[in-house]
């Protein structure tokens, strides 16, 4: 498998619809660890730093798994590769654009990777569609598990696994979900989740769009705290409290905008569906704000002939350096523009 | 300083969001703000905690001139506080112990007034926190050698220290 590969292919986990996946996209638990007897990232020595990468990438590839693990060498990817690599989640963008010795090992149906010399000499994280963050907690805790017979990690009596920023120490860990929420949008009652959100210590950022600006009400929760709490109760609090909570309030806020005003809603979903298929320019800020609008009628059975999973793989297609990839050399704004209007008609046109 | 968003009206709302150690900074106006659903922005803006929490060291209170504190290095990375306040990432494990009272209250404010890990222990935990113990004994000797100018003790520590890492 090498890096281009990975344009063509969709996410298995935003292929696949995993459970309240009409609200919840897809659940993520990503685990900070540095290796014991080495400086943090901002004192490591590139000689010192391609030590970390050599060891951290052997003792990685050596993790059992039922899908192949590749290495990729983020120092001597391309520019388009490293972003492609960003767009799919795979490596951060800080990661996509930093400097020195460091890497990325991805399992070949992206449902894992791990990152190498990050802000941290390890990040690694597992993916799963819709809401199954226990499932995504067993995961990385076998590999975390067998990586501990392999390297050691610096840990402190008091303050756990330690990590180059105090705010990830203890558990290093991080859980989130990436949520689909219109109805609250339209219903005017995002303040409401964002006040919720905050009061449990939770981090709400913008999923798609640059900063924390979100578009086409696509948002990622996630946890703050990392020390003082156990792994299992954090998962847990997510998985059993917060997610179920926000999916109903969801669910009723949706049944509330359908009962309330069918007829602006439907108009706005078709509407949405209709200038998505005949679009022969179109933003990514526009797009996503569209696919937003579909998503709901696909979800309501509003839109009954297309397949969510269409949509999800759209999300990541129509990203710029998914579309220069596909289109084979870098493209202009202007022309990126036209590319992705051009694709998302292919998908979503009835022939 | 005007609105990022609007460009008309000035910015009374300034984000810092620090993901991975990037710093993406929002400039906006309470009514962008309010659209963009971040009046009510969840993260901790953490340089902000820093600058605040960090310029008052604990010791300047107790007498110790400030500019010792704030000269301060750690002797296993060299990194300072100074230094941190501005990256927000620490140099070396051994930071957490080297800068514990500027730290803690950091780290209090950050995590819900914890400071106790109580979760996963590595399986080897007691030989690896040995071994850092053992590595915190040394630093803190090869500082005082430092500190005394007994440069051959030093070498010798390092050495000691470099061997045990
Ligand atoms: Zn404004
Ligand atoms: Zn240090």
């Amino acid at each position: 498998m090498n890096i281009r590969d990975l344009s063509k292919q969709p996410s298995p986990w935003l292929q696949e619809s995993g459970p309240a996946s009409d609200v919840v996209i897809s659940s993520r638990i990503r685990l900070a660890r540095n290796l014991a007897g080495y400086e943090f990232k901002p004192c490591l020595t590139p000689s010192r730093q391609q030590e970390v990468l050599d060891t951290l990438k052997t003792a990685l590839l050596s993790v059992p798994a039922d899908e192949p693990l590749f290495f990729f060498n983020i120092e001597e990817a391309s520019a388009l590769e490293r972003e492609l690599l960003a767009e799919r989640y795979l490596i951060s963008l800080p990661h996509a654009r930093g400097e020195g010795p460091r890497g990325v090992v991805i399992a070949q149906n992206e449902y894992f990777s791990a990152m190498i010399n990050e802000e941290d000499h390890l990040r690694m994280q597992v993916f799963a569609s819709g809401q199954q963050l226990e499932k995504c907690f067993e995961h990385i805790s076998r590999v975390d598990n067998h990586l501990e017979t392999k390297v050691q990690f610096a840990f402190h009596p008091r303050y756990g696994y330690l990590t180059a920023c105090p705010t990830n120490l203890g558990t290093g860990i991080r859980v989130s979900v990436m949520l689909h929420l219109p109805g609250l949008k339209m219903t005017g009652q995002t303040e409401k989740f964002f006040n919720a959100a905050r009061d449990c210590n939770l981090a709400v950022r913008g999923l798609f769009g640059e900063g924390s600006e979100a578009v086409g009400d696509f948002y990622q929760l996630s946890n703050q705290v990392t020390l003082g709490v156990t792994e299992q109760e954090i998962v847990q609090n997510f998985s059993r409290n917060i997610v179920p909570k926000i999916v109903e309030y969801e669910q009723v806020a949706r049944q509330r905008l359908f009962e309330d005003n069918p007829e602006a809603v439907e108009d706005k979903i078709h509407r949405s569906l209709a200038i998505l298929r005949s679009a022969r320019l179109i933003s990514s800020q526009e797009a996503l704000i569209l696919l937003s609008h579909v998503r709901l009628g696909i979800h309501t059975g509003r839109i009954p002939d297309i397949p969510i999973s269409k949509i999800n793989e759209l999300f990541l297609h129509i990203q710029p350096a998914h579309l220069q990839m596909q289109a084979g050399r870098t493209l202009s704004p202007d022309h990126r523009d036209i590319l992705r209007a051009q694709i998302i008609r292919t998908a979503l046109c009835p022939n | 300083m005007l609105c990022q968003s609007c460009k008309t009206q000035t910015a009374t709302i300034h984000l810092t969001e620090i993901t991975n150690g990037h710093r993406v900074e929002t400039h906006l106006c309470q009514a962008c703000a309010q659209k963009q659903g971040l009046a009510i922005q969840t993260q901790i803006p953490l340089n902000e905690l820093l600058s605040t929490l960090l310029s008052v060291p604990p010791e300047a209170a107790a007498g110790t001139p400030p500019s010792l504190q704030e000269q301060k290095a750690c002797p296993s990375c060299g990194m300072t506080l100074q230094r941190f306040s501005k990256e927000t990432l620490l140099g070396c494990p051994q930071d957490y112990d080297v800068f514990e009272k500027n730290l803690l209250p950091l780290i209090l404010r950050t995590q819900n007034d914890r400071s106790e890990h109580c979760g996963k222990v590595p399986a080897d935990a007691g030989r690896v926190q040995e071994k850092q113990m053992r590595l915190a004994q040394l630093r803190r000797k090869l500082e005082e050698a430092v500190r005394r100018e007994q440069y051959e003790t030093a070498a010798r520590l390092r050495d000691e220290i470099r061997k045990l890492q």
